[in-house]
């Protein structure tokens, strides 16, 4: 048996204040009623630092500085020179890419590897791709003068806090608006570092501003009348609300919600790799993941294979200490998501579906849940309907191509999905039928700043990446 | 095993018969998608193996080498030398333990015998017109028949490429199956050469093509193109015996060769090893690494642990 | 005390990511410096290092291209005091700078806005996208220089073609200076070539030559010279740039056209079908 030592990652590279107030106007200011609260470690409970709650009192005093510096820095500067800034901003991540790495899988609880090798890598792309744009509105098929909307108000969830952040703010940015941006209250800590490394790129004040708090303050910032766009990525529901809250006013609106995709693997699929994507796409970031692969379809003919192939691979995977660079699972970001996961786990076993997990060892401290595959499960039950967002996945059956499509579909949700196959004309058949956004072929999890990333139906509208991505920020 | 497991076992017998029963099953093989399985294997590389696992990780890497010499310009000399190295890899470490074989043109066998005659270090030749594999079938099995006389355990010989490539594939299968029969009680290994492969799929296919034949390693280069082992392809052929053994029963064995120069590498591979086939294969008996410049590096390595300080070519033996 | 003694620098071709001295062993006495006077040999032999360099480029990522021009720019403008001392205006050396700038940011662009799906009518998925044309022969303007140099190198190579420039026979240092901003770049070998000295020994050879694929004749300012050259570029249809009107504002925005010449679109047709 060859045992992998422990192989911590250093946390001495990070400095975590013992508390942090919001990122107002250039400055870190104290929050008006001086409210507050924690964030903890997930993966041991320990408290990292301790957050100021913005109430609506300071975010009208974050929008009114994104409005100052809208009106009188950002919105009138070259798009040459916000360039230069954004490119700042993105080398500054290339070089504390560590730290920040570091500080996600702490606040987070994800793995290193991923936070090493996948999220603060993709900021820094988001930020150099959109740094490109700014010199180059006029180019990107939006007319002849394309204009920002304004302040925009963005609200983030704690899955992948600093690359949510990028995402959000490099278009806003580039196209020439000004930012009030929400952190989830489990996972502020990056983006309180990334308004440092605002500071240190000498970003003009009151450009970012970073409040943080809980619902509350979300609700606070998007319903200000002093903002000009709101995007928002989080549950369905709280899209849905915000989606009421702005009708009827001029606001432009994103949103980015929840997922419930399809993962179709076909007879003639390569199956090792197609294990692989199964395995990267639930189990991913412990599944706190929006486009997840969380329902497998696999053809009736394949199935067994395919399954004693998964259960094979998942008794590899390492679940434990996140800054373990050998981890491949890390901690479940909450006690409320843990919960979640739970009950929608039990409602699987109890709707009569068979459960099953590898043997593995999980701490006693901290919020944790074993990778976990539920067989026999029909459209019919709730674990193949509502958006668990764990590492749970639950495995269907199809006969045809067409029946694939049809159960894929058999969804509000429509963010992504993917087919494995060896055959090109198949996929691009399947591609067209499938009502999601994203449609991975023998891939599954991929993103790049420069492609589009959004949803059909439920899972909300507007596009993030890409050309598309500036859309969102202009006046068009 | 299962019943259906049981009835797979006599269809894969059957198949060596018939060239087209050979092409359906081989072309019948799940495809292997390149990007997929580069980006699998690299991730697997970056697993980090510190202190007591890197420590257990050299050693048994070290009982892995196949210590390898293959140059036109070999000499009883330089051969008893590189034996003498095989038995005793760190002189001043009784630790220490010996590789797994020697590896040597037919030639220079009688000469590493006399060596490692009695020690447990596997004598193995390669064989069957090594490294193109051009010649006449009686001459390839002279050949590996004259090797085993002289003392070979161990037979390491090449596909027929060009028949493989030319989709001939009961060319390629009777050869190794006569190959085989030619070894008597020697282990035969057979090297697919997939640098001149081009796919994953071709590996794949040359896998099963060696494995059915009754190969008993599966070899990856010869070492003499400018391809040779590589962590993706493999990880297709560790894919391949895995799937081998749980259609079969037979555990086959797998032995990357040619360009595996550092420790780092070796772990690498051991990592893969683990984590797609499993501890039954962490063994010298079941994976090899076909190298000449990698048993010092990993003597070096194996110092830095001890001593805690950075080691130096030169404070090692170069044969 | 003694006054010291200066170091002078030595200005030699850049090719392949070298600065070998011309293989004809000449140099001309310009800007108070010996710079080498490229002969037809150094000009097949950049060629060649061209060609040899447009695989790796051109398979780059574009991320990594826009990545490599961007840290040019970092390194131009760690030495402005070069240029500026060589007769660059400050303005100048900026523009050439965020030029720099603008370029890197087209490499993941480009093929965004000149590229995309077509719908056909039939079952048929069908997708248009850039690709580098290869080996770019570039004449450079006489000036600006600096400004000039890189206005006519980095839209060719963002795209991954790989260049072989004719520097300003009047203007030179600049030119071998920007060569080793670029070789501190991690700009790989190859993908641009200068060459000093006479435009009428190494222009006509690189116009005539088959393995070029396209020619860029900013530079030619003599009218029946660029006819000339363009009649020898046809030989085997090279895609070509004509030379810039005389009073070309180099400061303005350069559009993307300098890009898209350099190009060529592939479009790819497959099934839809079970």
């Amino acid at each position: 048996m060859f045992e992998y030592a422990p192989a911590p990652e250093s946390r001495s590279v990070v400095d975590i204040k013992p508390s942090y107030g919001l990122f107002v106007d250039g400055k870190f200011v104290d929050p008006t009623d001086g409210g507050s609260f924690k964030s903890i470690n997930p993966a041991s409970e320990e408290v990292l630092a301790e957050i100021a709650e913005a109430g609506s009192e300071d975010v009208d005093r974050a929008v009114r500085a994104a409005r100052e510096a809208y009106e009188r820095v950002w919105g009138p500067m070259p798009g040459r020179d916000r360039a230069k800034y954004l490119f700042r901003i993105a080398r500054i991540i290339q070089e504390r890419s560590r730290e920040l790495a570091v500080l996600e899988s702490l606040d987070n609880g994800k793995p290193i590897k991923e936070s090493r090798d996948v999220d603060v890598p993709l900021v820094a792309a988001h930020f150099f791709y959109y740094a490109g744009w700014a010199d180059k509105l006029e180019h990107a098929g939006f007319g002849a003068n394309p204009r920002p909307l304004g302040v925009a108000a963005q609200v983030i969830p704690w899955n992948f806090p600093l690359l949510m952040l990028a995402w959000k703010i490099a278009p806003a940015l580039a196209a020439g608006n000004t930012v009030v941006l929400k952190p989830a209250e489990t996972t502020p800590l990056t983006a309180l570092l990334f308004a440092e490394i605002c500071q240190q790129a000498d970003l003009p004040a009151g450009v970012v501003n970073i409040v943080t708090g809980a619902g509350e303050t979300g609700r606070a910032l998007v319903e200000h009348p002093g903002v000009d766009k709101v995007a928002f990525t989080g549950s369905t529901e709280v899209g849905k609300a915000i989606a009421r809250s702005v009708a009827g006013t001029r606001k432009k609106l994103t949103l980015e919600l929840g997922g419930k995709a399809a993962n179709i693997v076909f007879d003639d699929a390569p199956i090792d790799q197609a294990v692989e994507g199964i395995v990267n796409g639930i189990f991913f970031n412990q599944g706190h993941v929006c486009c997840a692969g969380s329902r497998l379809l696999v053809q009736e003919n394949v199935a067994d294979r395919v399954l004693e192939s998964l259960k094979r691979r998942m008794a590899q995977l390492r679940v434990g200490d996140p800054l373990d660079k050998n981890t491949d699972i890390g901690a479940i970001n909450s006690s409320a998501q843990l919960a979640r996961i739970r009950e929608l786990s039990e409602a699987g076993a109890a709707e009569g579906a068979e459960r099953w997990s590898p043997p593995c060892e999980l701490p006693d401290r901290g919020f944790w849940f074993a990778p976990t595959i539920f067989t026999g499960v029909t459209q019919a039950h709730r674990i193949a309907r509502e958006e668990i967002f764990g590492p749970v996945l639950s495995v269907l059956t199809f006969r045809t191509p067409a029946e694939a499509v049809e159960k894929a579909n058999n969804t509000p949700y429509g963010l992504s999905a993917g087919i494995w196959t060896d055959k090109g004309s198949r996929i691009l058949w399947m591609a067209d039928r499938l009502r999601a956004g994203v449609v991975w072929a023998n891939t599954f999890n991929k993103f790049d700043p420069t492609s589009p990333f959004g949803g059909y139906k439920e899972s909300g509208y507007g596009r993030e990446g890409g050309r598309h991505g500036l859309e969102a920020y202009l006046n068009v | 095993m299962t019943a259906t497991a049981t009835s797979a076992r006599s269809d894969l017998s059957e198949l060596g018969r018939s060239e087209t029963a050979l092409r359906t099953f081989l072309h019948g093989l799940p495809g292997v998608d390149q990007v997929g399985a580069e980006q699998r294997a690299a991730q697997l590389g970056t697993r980090s193996i510190k202190t007591t696992a890197k420590a257990e990780a050299i050693d048994l890497a070290i009982r892995m080498v196949d210590l390898t010499t293959l140059e036109g310009a070999d000499t009883p000399g330089k051969v008893r030398a590189l034996a003498a190295k095989a038995l005793r890899p760190d002189p001043a470490d009784p630790s220490c333990p010996h590789v797994g074989a020697v590896c040597v043109y037919p030639a220079m066998v009688p000469y590493v015998a006399e060596v490692l005659r009695g020690s447990g270090v596997h004598l193995a030749s390669v064989a069957t017109a090594f490294p193109s594999g051009q010649a006449p079938l009686e001459v390839k099995l002279a050949d590996t028949r004259a090797a085993v006389a002289a003392g070979a355990d161990e037979i390491d010989m090449v596909i027929n490429r060009g028949a493989f490539l030319a989709g001939r594939y009961s060319e390629v299968y009777d050869e190794i199956v006569a190959t085989k029969e030619a070894c008597g009680d020697a282990h035969l290994k057979v090297i697919l050469e997939t640098g001149e492969l081009a796919t994953y799929d071709n590996v794949r296919r040359a896998s099963w093509l060696a494995m059915l034949a009754g190969g008993d390693f599966i070899k990856t280069s010869t070492g003499k193109v400018p391809v040779a082992a590589t962590p993706p392809v493999t990880l297709v052929m560790l894919e391949a015996v895995r799937d081998f053994r749980a259609a079969t029963g037979r555990q086959v064995g797998v032995k990357p060769a040619g360009g595996i120069k550092t420790t780092k590498d070796a772990i690498k591979y051991l990592v893969m090893v683990n984590e797609t086939v499993g501890p039954d294969w962490l063994d010298p008996d079941w994976f090899r690494f076909g190298a000449s410049s990698l048993l010092n590096d990993l003597l070096m390595q194996r110092t830095k642990l001890t001593t805690g300080v950075y080691a130096g070519p030169d404070y090692f033996t170069l044969d | 005390m003694s006054e010291r003694v200066a170091v002078r620098k030595t200005y030699k071709l850049f090719i392949g990511g070298k600065f070998p001295r011309s293989e004809s062993g000449r140099s001309y006495l310009v800007q108070d410096s010996n710079v080498s006077l490229a002969s037809r040999k150094d000009a097949r032999d950049a060629v060649l290092a061209a060609r040899a360099a447009v695989k790796g480029w051109a398979g780059a990522t574009a991320y990594n291209r826009g990545q490599i021009l961007y840290r040019v720019a970092e390194m131009l403008e760690g030495r402005r005091d070069q240029f500026v001392a060589l007769g660059a205006s400050a303005a100048e050396v900026d523009a050439a700078i965020d030029r720099w700038v603008w370029y890197a940011g087209w490499s993941d662009k480009l093929a965004q806005v000149y590229g995309g799906a077509n719908p056909v009518a039939g079952p048929y998925f069908n997708l248009s996208a850039p690709e580098p044309t290869g080996v770019v022969a570039v004449v450079a303007p006489e000036s600006p220089a600096l400004l000039g140099l890189v206005s006519v190198i980095a839209p060719a190579v963002v795209t991954g073609n790989t260049v072989v420039v004719a520097a300003s026979p009047s203007a030179p240092l600049a030119a071998v200076t920007l060569a080793e901003v670029l070789a501190t770049s991690d700009l790989p070998g190859g993908v641009v070539n200068i060459l000093t000295g006479r435009l009428s020994e190494t222009v006509p050879t690189l116009a005539a030559h088959m393995d070029v694929n396209a020619i860029d004749l900013t530079g030619v300012a003599d009218a029946d010279l660029a006819a000339e050259l363009e009649v020898k570029a046809a030989e085997n249809l090279k895609r070509v740039l004509r030379p810039a009107p005389a009073d070309n504002d180099w400061y303005a925005d350069p559009g993307i056209t300098r890009m898209t010449t350099l190009l060529e679109t592939k479009t790819v047709w497959h099934p839809k079908g079970v």
